[in-house]
């Protein structure tokens, strides 16, 4: 295979390592104001996240840097043109980083109360934008022959642009509560199954809707098949929530994001960043690549590392296997 | 203002901005990784109090350091598209790995450490923030390898089909002369400005509220004023070697940090100026002969070229141009940097002597205690201004301009919002900080907790979890 096929997959590998544990945490903060009635239940439900949010975001950063180092055209022209969007994800990230961070640094109802609220739409905004920022890329966008976007904010917020963002909220809304249901016990997790079902079916429809209709535009049979798995496994998630088996209820909400986003990834193969402008115009896995050397020191140390860095993010959400328990008390004075 | 000048202003706020975190997150994390080493051998009280204390406002810190590093790794590909496509086989590579290797250690191993009291075996625990810690050196590593590769190229080829450039020698890039000489530089730096915070800290809490834990304090004070001292002094035999480095890779930053407008030899070093430093007219100002000379080329009458002969020359190589930077920003940023340097070191002195025999420095240091920890966060500061600045017109340099550089796309529009976003949000950001970190230290010591009994509640009575 070629070492730009080899990173093109790396770079989708990465993608949902970030989509699915990422994705869980911002369903929790979306969540945590609203399925969080006291402020105990609150502070549990940010428990949750506590020990691994950080590292999840991780994913992100590498994302990017892998795409800045494999394929420099398609980070340069994506982190360009994609301006004001990103900017957006940038402030919800910093907001809702903090927030989760200083949130439980000072008493206070009013100072958590606003916290609460500030981590919950910087959570639903990349939520939102991470989808429809996915769905452009596969759809394709205006470029033009010096591989500039040509387009601006607006362009990106076309339907089938919307209906990506509303896919990603609603699945990653429903992998939130599928997680607060494995992690949360009592009330708390007897609430968050609940919600699973109702809110998963809304998801499925519109997960379907959206992933039948990048296949139209640009599927083949292989991003097709993979998008059938897809659903089939969002709907064993719900099936295996209902029966109260949150384990593989979460497993099946993970492998349906990752699948998602192998779909788009299939669908989008061989261009990085399609131009609706003139096909010509497209950055492809070999016009927006970095040389042979450059990818062959980049394979070897992703090789080496990824499997390490599985190895002990693993281990520390192992470590925190334990359902996290609403306490009565408040933390400090 | 154009795109190009508002890109520059915006790297320059959110680059300085997230370097007020970056080393003190470097050497609190060692900090704080000392002090649980220490009760983890001594298993005496105060240490771990200490630990909880200095870790929690590593954490506040540590809070901003990370989601403003996002901004600095999405800005190349936002603000800077042309530079990214130039330089993306070879300035991607380092941004990658130091994500890969770097700061998944980081923020895996600190969330294991947060909630980790308790959880985890002490040993394992104390584990978890030295690998943090070491996390955080590599990542200043590699992201300074990336950095030394603007200021002096190595180990590329230019493809002249492609007008890229391309990465030959992985290698070369990672022992570039100017990487090795920046990271001590930079660590140096990292524990000074730690231990700047630290004595201050506990001087105002020596000094205010002597009653409570005053061994603790005496203790973290004496910890980091020496941590200033000794650093200080690696920073100042570090940053010589970097000059004489820098004037054999950017002969025109170091006449720059003078504002020598002829070549000299031997060349004398101005402590300050008053009056213009734009070569035009006669100033005043107090110098020090052959000091220059000796930062340069470390004799004390060897010759250092002056800004006109270099300006020549470098029309010679690159082609008609202006090659010299705004001498004003470099020859005060250049002052300011070591000056405030220096100051941190004598407080820091002073201090010490004012410790010494179980004594107190009296409420007239409570001024210079406060001020401490400030002076390393501003030589930073000035000494990233200094040599980005000093680096210009070129992004890279002798290879590309900064003008080149800016993303063709960027409207005015689209750069001012997201400077102005950024700005404003950055802005209330830090009052944040600074006022959890005031009531931290106002707070004292926590209590001592680290009874696995406790499992539940003892990180989340300290504030430490969630």
């Amino acid at each position: 295979m070629e070492l730009t096929t080899v990173w093109f997959a790396l770079i989708a590998v990465l993608w949902i390592g970030y989509f699915v544990l990422e994705g869980f945490d911002f369903g929790v903060g979306i969540l945590s104001p609203i399925l969080g009635q006291t402020e105990p239940e609150r502070r549990a439900i940010l428990r949750t996240i506590g020990p691994v949010w950080d590292g999840n975001e991780v994913w992100v950063i590498v994302a990017g840097g892998a795409t800045f180092a494999a394929f420099p055209e398609w980070y340069a022209t994506l982190f360009s043109g994609f301006y004001l969007a990103l900017f957006l994800i940038l402030v919800a990230l910093i907001v809702r980083g903090v927030g989760i961070e200083y949130r439980n640094k000072r008493g206070g109802a009013v100072w958590r109360q606003r916290w609460d609220i500030a981590i919950a739409i910087c959570s639903f905004l990349p939520a939102l934008l991470w989808g429809v920022a996915f769905a452009n890329i596969v759809a394709g966008v205006p470029i033009d022959a010096h591989k500039q976007f040509t387009g601006n904010l607006i362009t990106l917020l076309n339907p089938f642009g919307l209906l990506g963002g509303l896919t990603t909220l609603l699945l990653f809304i429903t992998h939130g509560l599928v997680f607060l249901a494995l992690k949360t016990e009592g009330e708390l997790r007897n609430r968050a199954n609940g919600l699973v079902t109702r809110v998963g079916l809304v998801t499925a429809v519109v997960a379907v809707a959206f992933l039948a209709w990048a296949n139209v535009q640009t599927g083949n049979a292989a991003s097709i098949t993979v998008a059938v798995a897809a659903a089939l496994a969002l709907i064993g998630a719900l099936v295996a929530n209902r029966v109260r088996r949150e384990g593989w209820a979460f497993i099946g909400s993970a492998v349906t994001i990752a699948l998602a986003v192998v779909c788009l990834f299939l669908a989008l193969f061989p261009d990085v960043m399609p131009s609706t402008t003139d096909p010509a115009f497209s950055l492809t896995t070999t016009n927006a690549a970095s040389t042979q050397y450059t990818l062959t020191i980049m394979t070897v140390v992703a090789v080496i590392f990824t499997p390490l860095v599985l190895l002990y993010q693993g281990w520390t959400y192992w470590i925190f296997r334990k359902r996290v328990t609403v306490q009565a008390a408040p933390a400090k004075p | 203002m154009d795109p190009l000048m508002l890109s520059r202003w915006q790297f320059g706020i959110t680059t300085v901005y997230h370097f007020l975190f970056v080393p003190l997150t470097i050497g609190m994390a060692f900090a704080t990784a000392g002090f649980q080493l220490a009760w983890y051998r001594t298993k005496k009280e105060s240490y771990l109090r200490l630990t909880r204390f200095v870790g929690e406002l590593f954490l506040i810190n540590f809070a901003l350091g990370v989601v403003t590093g996002i901004v600095q790794e999405f800005q190349f590909g936002m603000n800077w598209s042309s530079y990214s496509r130039f330089v993306g086989d070879i300035f991607g590579a380092p941004l990658a790995i130091e994500g890969l290797l770097a700061f998944f250690l980081e923020s895996t191993f600190l969330g294991l450490w947060i909630f980790g009291w308790g959880r985890l075996s002490p040993r394992l625990h104390l584990v978890t923030i030295w690998v943090a810690a070491v996390g955080s050196a590599i990542s200043a590593f590699i992201i300074l390898a990336a950095n030394s590769w603007m200021q002096h190229p190595v180990g590329y080829e230019v493809n002249a089909a492609t007008g890229r450039a391309e990465l030959k020698d992985f290698f070369a890039l990672l022992t570039n002369s100017t990487a090795l000489i920046t990271f001590p530089h930079t660590i140096a730096a990292a524990f000074m400005t730690t231990g700047a915070l630290l004595t201050g800290i506990a001087l105002w809490r020596l000094i205010r509220r002597r009653a409570d834990d005053e061994g603790a304090f005496r203790t973290t004070a004496k910890v980091g004023a020496t941590m200033l001292l000794v650093s200080g002094l690696l920073v100042a035999v570090t940053g010589d070697i970097q000059g004489k480095i820098m004037t054999e890779q950017q002969p025109m930053k170091m006449a720059a940090a003078e504002a020598l407008w002829t070549t000299e030899q031997p060349a004398s070093f101005s402590i300050f100026t008053i009056g213009s430093l734009d070569g035009s007219q006669d100033v005043f100002s107090i110098r020090i002969p052959n000091l220059l000379s000796f930062l340069a080329t470390g004799t004390l009458d060897g010759k250092v070229e002056g800004i006109n002969d270099l300006q020549t020359q470098y029309e010679a190589t690159y082609g008609a141009g202006d090659y010299t930077p705004n001498t004003a920003v470099t020859y005060w940023t250049f002052r300011l940097m070591i000056g405030t340097g220096i100051l941190a070191a004598l407080a820091a002195a002073w201090f010490l002597f004012g410790l010494r025999k179980g004594r107190v420095p009296g409420r007239f240091a409570l001024a210079t205690a406060i001020a401490l920890p400030f002076l390393p966060l501003a030589a930073n500061s000035f000494a990233w201004m200094f040599t980005e600045i000093g680096r210009q017109p070129w992004i890279v340099f002798g290879l590309m301009s900064t003008a080149s550089a800016v993303s063709p796309t960027s409207s005015t529009f689209d750069v001012l919002v997201t400077m102005i976003g950024f700005t404003v949000l950055y802005g209330a950001l830090a009052v944040v900080m600074v006022g959890l970190m005031v009531r931290r230290v106002r707070d004292g010591l926590p209590p001592a907790v680290a009874d696995a009994s406790l499992e539940h509640d003892a990180d989340a009575a300290l504030g430490f979890g969630y």
